[in-house]
Parts: C-alpha cells; structure tokens; sequence
C-alpha cells in the first residue's frame, strides 16, 4: 500500500512553495521506487509552520514544518515515510503544543482530510448535523440555535437565532441565505482556510439555514482576492449535487436547497451587508440604508439570511451535539469557540481556535510567541482594519464581545495584528483615514470626506487633538455604515494609548 | 491576455447576458479575457442588461478589479494592508517602485510590467505578500522581490 502524505494545496502554503514540494517528493519517491500517495489538504493554521509536510504512521501523523523543496532528498533519507527524524521534525502533528492546546470545533477537520472527499468528510462527522436537521422541523432547528447563542462572527456579534427567526417568520415565498465570505480585513484568513480546508462544512451549515427558514437558494459571496478558495468551493459543489446534499429532494427528505458561487470585484466596503446585497444584484456596492432590514427585505427585497462564514461552520455542530452543549463553551454571552488568527509581526503566527475569554496575553504571547523580528510587542490592532489598536497594558483582557466593548474595542473577525517596536502610530493612525478614503462606497458624507479631511490633519506638522476629535465624532454619529462610523476606532485608540507618537514633528 | 476585439466582447457580452449573469459577471469575463474593460463594451452591456451606459460606467469605475486600461503583460500586486505594514511591506513597495521606476496604479512604457496596490490577500502571518500573476507569494523581502522581478522583465 502506497504510503499517504500530506501536502497543503492552501493558497499560504502555495505561496511558500507547496506545489514545488510536492513535484520533488512525488519524483523522489518515484527515483527511489517507492509508492506514496499525495495528499493535497486543507491547512492545519500552522502558518509559522507551512509548508507543512505530513506523513501518516501508525502512531499518527507525523509533521515536518518549513518543508523545502532541498530538504526532500534528506527527509527521505532520514526516513521521514515512518516518520524519522530530521531537524525539521516537529513530531506527532496532534501532540504538537501549539495545536493541542487549542479547542478545536469548528476547524477540526480542516488540514486533516481532503478537502474534496466527502467520504473523508462523512468519517470525521460531515452531514450529522444536516441529517439530523432534514427530520427536524424548522422551529425546532431555531431553537437549537437560540439556545446555543452562537453569535455572528463576522464582526456586529449578532445573535444568529434570532436573524433565523426573523426570516423565518417573514412572508415570501422566496428567500435566500447568503454566505458573506467577502473577508476583506486584514489580519484575517479564518473564511478561507475553512473554504479551502473544510469547504463542505459550509455547505452544511448554508443547508441548515435553508431549512431553518424556508429558504431554497443560497449564494456564496467570495472576494476575488481568493481564487484558491473559489476554485475548491466550486468543485464542492458540483460534488455536494452529486451526491445529493445540494439540489432537489436532499436525500429523499423532499427538502430543495440550491446554492451557487458569486465572486465579487475588488471593494472592502461589500463585506457590509446591505453593499453586498447590492453587488449581488450587479451594482455598484453602495450601502442601503436600514431599514428595512435585510431579513425582511435583502436580495431582490427579498427575505434574507446574511451569516459570516464562521457562523455557518458553527451550526451543523451545534445541531449534531444541541445548543445546550455550545451555550456552555466560553464565556458568558459569548458562546462557543472562536477562531482567532494571528498575524503581522507575529513570530508564530495562524489559526488559534479557542473558546471565548481567553485573554490577549495568552493569544499574542502563549501561542504567538511575541514579535517575528524580537522586538517587545508595542501594539496589537484587533479586529481588521476599523479595529481598535491596544497596548499591552491591556492584555490581560478576555476576548468576549462585552468586556471589548468596555475598553473601546471590538473582536470583529478574530484578526490580530502584532506590532513591534518599529511601529509609528501616528502612520497607522493615518492609514486608517487614509484606507476608508480608499475604500468609501461615497453616499455619505462624513465618511466620503471625512476620511480625507482626517488624512489632512495627520500629516500636519502639529496635531490638532480637539480638531480631530470633532471630525471623529461626526463620522461616529453622521456616517451611513461601519467604514465610516468605525474609522474613528483605530484612530483615537492610537492617539489615546500612544500619544508620544503623536507630539513630534512628523518624520 | 488578448487584444481587445469589439466582435469577441460582444460575443462574450451576449453569452454572460444568457447565462443569467448579472453585469459584474459580464465584466468578470471580459477582464479574464481582455485584462481590461474597454470603453466600447459600455454601449452594447448597457443593451445586453437594460442598464443606462451611464450606470454602466458607474459599475466599471466602483470596482477595484474592471480595468478600465491594459495591464501589461505581468501585473504585480502588492499587499498594503496593516499586517504587511507590520512587517515591512511599505519599505518593500518603496523598493519595487525604485528598482521598476513605477508607483502603484502604473503601467511600464513596454507593456510589460504593471504595479497595483491589494488590500490583502488573507496571507497575514507571513507578511509581506503579494501576487504575480496569480501568482501567490509570501515572506517577500526586497531582494527576493528584486529577483522574481528579473525573471519577468528579462
């Protein structure tokens, strides 16, 4: 039998030289006549450590991080198909403190099977959930999840049972659910590691909603900077058609769900739901104002279900185990698990899955390990790019929803950017104005013109503190959407907590 | 990429318009095929979606990726999102702008090489990033950057 071998087909690791690695082992194993069978899998979120070559033994599968192309000739040497050692060894992949000290839920399948087998899928507990759910009527599907309190991971936080609910009840006799995978924060890849490592867990949880609410049609609106993600989740669902998890009569249940893939165009602001909606249609990403609501009038004013990524790949768990069993993981109301990503300069940077009320010590120190370049950690941004940036004074505060709201901040998507002490915090605080000029749909004003006007005062020579603070205020109370009313978050975070940085003369 | 063809668009127009695309679907083709939207598809997409030119233009110039001019021949996006910041990307696009003589946004006078700025690419622990062709890259440093540059501009 022919030895199997892991090789992350992942966009990072492609971009550090996966499909290399995989050409040298494959023609080094033909040299040496020996049978292997590569693996292309998701990515295990061991960023710090991809390429990841793995290698299943009796003990378990066995990693070897950084795997470089020249390493092959050496690691078969040394015996790497049984799992021998060579100093890039890392040993047993589940042993591997990094990986076994996180909670894996939503992301336990991810780098560990095929992405495209749904037999794979369906031994590591694929479709339970949906099984469960296509003899369960609707009602009883929400009560699952208002039970659960699972949340939106997108960003607002909002209680998915309820969105359900809403849904649910309005009239229409089309409605959609829509997957917002347009993970345009910087800081974050959680979306598409789960669309390129787990892909049918999605369609899952998108399956689930469908149920839940009446909805038949389901789109996945990807951002066109993942063409790895659109080309896997593409094949997915050709495959869940296939075999009957998509499409007419699921399993015989008489149950229809049909779902499709649209790629967007290149703008931050269509991660807002309303702009989404909008882009869906074929139109510029311009925000609606609500209400209505999208629940009661979304896509083609049509009821709608709008749910991050993360939040649908937390539902079919919570439908297989109860949502008694999620309301008890993390933390007060922040329910369940959180994919937390680390990144920027982060020594050990990727996908840390923990239950909610880990603090920010043990996320940017335990697992990330500090700085990449050595330097003390000066700032973390949490929360993509309208995300507050901190101190480490005040990393001793748990990730849950409320206690960010109390110092200011958000957790948004998970993303956490480290900062070394290079940092200048006034430049950052400039991007911010400077990224929501680039980025602003343009409907409103305070975000429109506010952005550049705030661009302006940074790049004077003295800081106008009150001047600022009242542009702030009018883009928090006037603008039509987050990318203006946010904007302000990073920008007064920096000058509250780093106002040395902000009392010389530019540099 | 193809030379802009009015026949080829239009076929390519009329084919997304009866595949029930919406009009970003429409422009999707056309960039895949062209690297660019030409300004002589706005009349006849505004026909093929029973949309006023006028908001076809507005489509066109909303979204990031509808070209609205050739790209050369590689096109070289660069990541200038706070986690590349962390970790140097704007000395990095300071040094391909030096060593290419472009800015961002730029096309070289032979057609061949053409900058854009990316707001991520969700390859944020291993900054800085950037994409050639497609193509992802990670953990770039200027002489790497330097390097890969050579291999194209050759």
């Amino acid at each position: 039998m022919s030895q199997r071998v892991f090789i992350p087909g992942d966009m990072l690791a492609i971009a550090l030289g996966a499909n290399q690695l995989a050409e040298a082992v494959q023609s080094e194993a033909e040299a040496r006549k020996i049978p292997v069978q590569i693996v292309r899998n998701g990515s295990r979120g061991m960023c710090w450590a991809e390429p990841l070559l793995e290698v299943e033994t009796s003990k378990g599968r066995v990693a070897y991080g950084k795997a470089l192309t020249r390493d092959v000739p050496a690691l078969f040497d040394a015996g790497f198909l049984t799992g021998g050692a060579h100093k890039k060894c890392l040993g047993l992949t589940e042993d591997i403190p990094w990986l076994a000290n996180q909670t894996r839920v939503i992301f336990n399948r991810c780098g560990v099977i095929d992405p495209l087998s749904i037999a794979e899928f369906e031994t590591h507990g694929g479709f339970v959930g949906l099984t469960k759910a296509l003899h369960l009527a609707p009602a009883q599907i929400i009560e699952q999840i208002l039970a659960s309190g699972l949340r939106g991971r997108g960003g607002a936080g909002f209680p998915a049972g309820i969105k359900w609910q809403t849904v649910a009840a309005a009239t229409g006799p089309t409605k959609h659910i829509v997957c917002n995978a347009d993970e345009g924060d910087s800081g974050t890849f959680a979306d598409r590691l789960i669309m390129e490592g787990d892909p049918f867990r999605l369609i899952e949880g998108m399956v689930i909603a469908g149920l839940a609410t009446g909805a038949e049609h389901g789109v996945i609106y990807l951002r066109s900077e993942y063409p790895f993600a659109a080309k896997i989740l593409e094949t997915a669902l050709r495959l869940a058609e296939k075999a009957n998890w998509l499409g007419e009569d699921i399993q015989g249940s008489g149950k229809h769900f049909a779902l499709e893939l649209f790629v967007g165009a290149g703008s931050y602001v269509c991660g807002e739901e309303t702009a989404l909606l909008e882009s869906l249609e074929g139109k510029p990403g311009i925000v609606r104002s609500k209400p209505p609501l999208p629940a009661l009038e979304g896509l083609h004013g049509e009821p709608t279900v709008i749910n991050n990524v993360i939040t649908l790949c937390a539902v079919p768990d919570i439908i297989t185990h109860g949502g008694k069993w999620h309301s008890t993981i993390g933390m007060e109301r922040s329910t369940g698990t959180m994919p937390f990503q680390l990144a920027g300069n982060v020594a050990k940077g990727g996908l840390v899955e923990l239950p909610f009320g880990a603090t920010l010590d043990v996320l940017v120190n335990e697992f990330g390990g500090g700085t990449r370049d050595g330097t003390p950690v000066r700032a973390v941004q949490i929360g993509g790019p309208l995300g507050a940036y901190l101190p480490p004074e005040l990393f001793g505060t748990q990730t849950d929803y409320e206690a960010f709201t109390t110092i200011g901040a958000g957790i948004g998507h998970g993303g956490i950017v480290l900062y070394g002490a290079g940092v200048n915090m006034r430049e950052q605080a400039a991007y911010a104005f400077e990224f929501c000029a680039e980025e602003s749909c343009g409907k409103c004003t305070p975000c429109r013109i506010g952005a550049v006007r705030g661009m302006e005062l940074l790049e004077k020579p003295t800081i106008d503190h009150a001047l600022i603070d009242d542009l702030c205020e009018v883009m928090i109370k006037g603008s039509a959407c987050a990318m203006g009313a946010m904007t302000p978050i990073p920008v007064q975070s920096a000058m509250k907590y780093f106002p040395e940085d902000f009392s010389k003369e530019t540099g | 990429m193809v030379q802009w063809n009015d026949t080829q668009a239009n076929r390519l127009i009329d084919q997304a318009a009866r595949d029930g695309l919406v009009v970003t679907g429409a422009l999707r083709r056309l960039v895949d095929h062209f690297g660019y939207v030409d300004d002589e598809a706005i009349a006849p997409l505004a026909k093929a979606f029973s949309r006023s030119k006028a908001e076809i233009y507005g489509v066109i110039q909303y979204y990031t990726d509808f070209r609205d001019k050739p790209p050369g021949q590689h096109v070289l996006r660069l990541c200038q999102a706070e986690s590349c910041q962390a970790v140097g990307a704007r000395e990095l696009t300071k040094a391909v702008c030096e060593h290419t003589g472009l800015g961002l946004g730029e096309t070289s006078k032979d057609k061949n090489l053409t900058l854009e700025a990316v707001y991520c690419l969700g390859l944020c622990a291993n900054g800085p990033a950037a994409e050639l062709d497609g193509q992802p890259l990670a953990e770039l440093d200027s002489a790497q950057i330097t390097e890969i540059l050579r291999t194209v501009q050759s």
